[in-house]
């Protein structure tokens, strides 16, 4: 299964789920399989997906969903013990591990070879750390949004991107219409 | 230095502020301690001011108010985070900074990136506010209030002869 595939499982999977999706490919596939209002895309900032979503769920009590890439939490490797140190139970950690930058041409990221960001993540201090198959992703999403504890899912899958068009979205509507969603489920 | 930390705190809580992560400076030691010991401010340290840049866009949809401390070497960390996340999105976020490399500054290297904060925030357009006497502290209100009316960054620059008059 590659990210798209993983993606299109998990889609069923997020009901009344706050998301915030990493940039590029990520995004782009979430966008083109189930464009919703409680979707954050990014549209730039390389890192940053994992740490929006915990600022989001520390600050506001409904559920969570960040989900991010092996490049990405490799490039902001200082956010699992900061997620470690400030646990908030409405919030889930999607890391789609596909051993490779996809977005910028599936170059590959030390996650594919020797590093383990489960490893990585439990030794942050994270407590509830679950690596799976790809196929074993959406079930693993379940239990966690059923479990009320923050989880950090590493999904091993395969490289490879599907193709489909750039989000032409502004950010301000992107931003404005997913704030309407957080202040419904604060209200 | 303990009156003034006092009065920068105040001023954020009276503004709003709910939300604070931090990267340590010894100059701002003095209110990173307030905000960890109030219960009016939920903070988050961060590693990396960039990340801190990252919980702060999450807690501004989350309906926080949020703000960021940390020193001008931190302007060379977040230049792409400050264009493609805050400015990008038009997210309000004071950056309370500890200006070292002014005059008075101990440690040459300093100096480096001192030489630079002031350009590249020119660059970013983002608005600069520099507290070198005392009474600047004076204007910390009206900062945080503008920075959420223009819902752009904003940099509080406080260098060592303000915090020494302090």
């Amino acid at each position: 299964m590659i990210r798209n595939e993983v993606l299109q499982s998990l889609v069923p999977v997020i009901t009344d789920e706050l998301v915030i999706c990493n940039i590029g490919s990520p995004s782009q596939e979430l966008f083109n399989l189930d464009d919703q209002p409680t979707n954050f895309y990014m549209l730039g900032t390389m890192g940053l997906c994992s740490s929006i979503g915990l600022g989001l769920a520390l600050s506001q009590s409904a559920k969570v969903i960040a989900i991010d890439g092996d490049g990405s939490v490799l490039t902001n490797m200082g956010t699992l013990p900061t997620i470690a140190n400030n646990v908030a139970d409405n919030f889930v950690l999607v890391i789609i591990d596909n051993g490779s930058y996809g977005s910028t041409g599936d170059q590959p990221t030390y996650a594919g070879k020797k590093t383990s960001l489960t490893a990585v993540a439990e030794a942050c201090g994270c407590e509830n750390v679950v690596e799976c198959k790809a196929e074993d992703t959406a079930e693993e999403l379940k239990k966690a949004l059923a479990s009320n504890q923050m989880t950090v899912i590493v999904c091993k899958c395969e490289s490879g991107n599907v193709k489909v068009p750039v989000i032409s979205m502004n950010p301000i509507v992107i931003r404005e219409r997913f704030m309407a969603e957080v202040q419904k489920r604060n209200a | 230095m303990s009156n003034i930390s006092e009065r920068i705190v105040d001023d954020m809580i009276g503004a709003g502020i709910d939300f604070v992560t931090t990267v340590p400076c010894k100059q701002l030691a003095g209110v990173i301690d307030l905000v960890e010991n109030t219960d009016k401010m939920m903070h988050v340290p961060s590693n990396k001011e960039d990340e801190g840049m990252g919980l702060c866009a999450g807690a501004y949809m989350g309906g926080k108010k949020p703000c960021i401390i940390m020193q001008n070497t931190a302007i060379g960390v977040t230049i792409n985070t400050l264009a493609t996340l805050i400015q990008y999105y038009q997210i309000p976020l004071p950056m309370l900074i500890s200006y070292r490399g002014e005059v008075g500054e101990p440690v040459a290297c300093q100096v480096e990136m001192a030489l630079h904060t002031k350009a590249l925030l020119a660059q970013m357009h983002i608005p600069t506010f520099h507290f070198h006497k005392k009474h600047d502290v004076e204007e910390l209100s009206d900062i945080l209030a503008y920075t959420q009316m223009c819902k752009k960054p904003t940099a509080i620059l406080t260098d060592a002869s303000f915090w020494r008059a302090a």
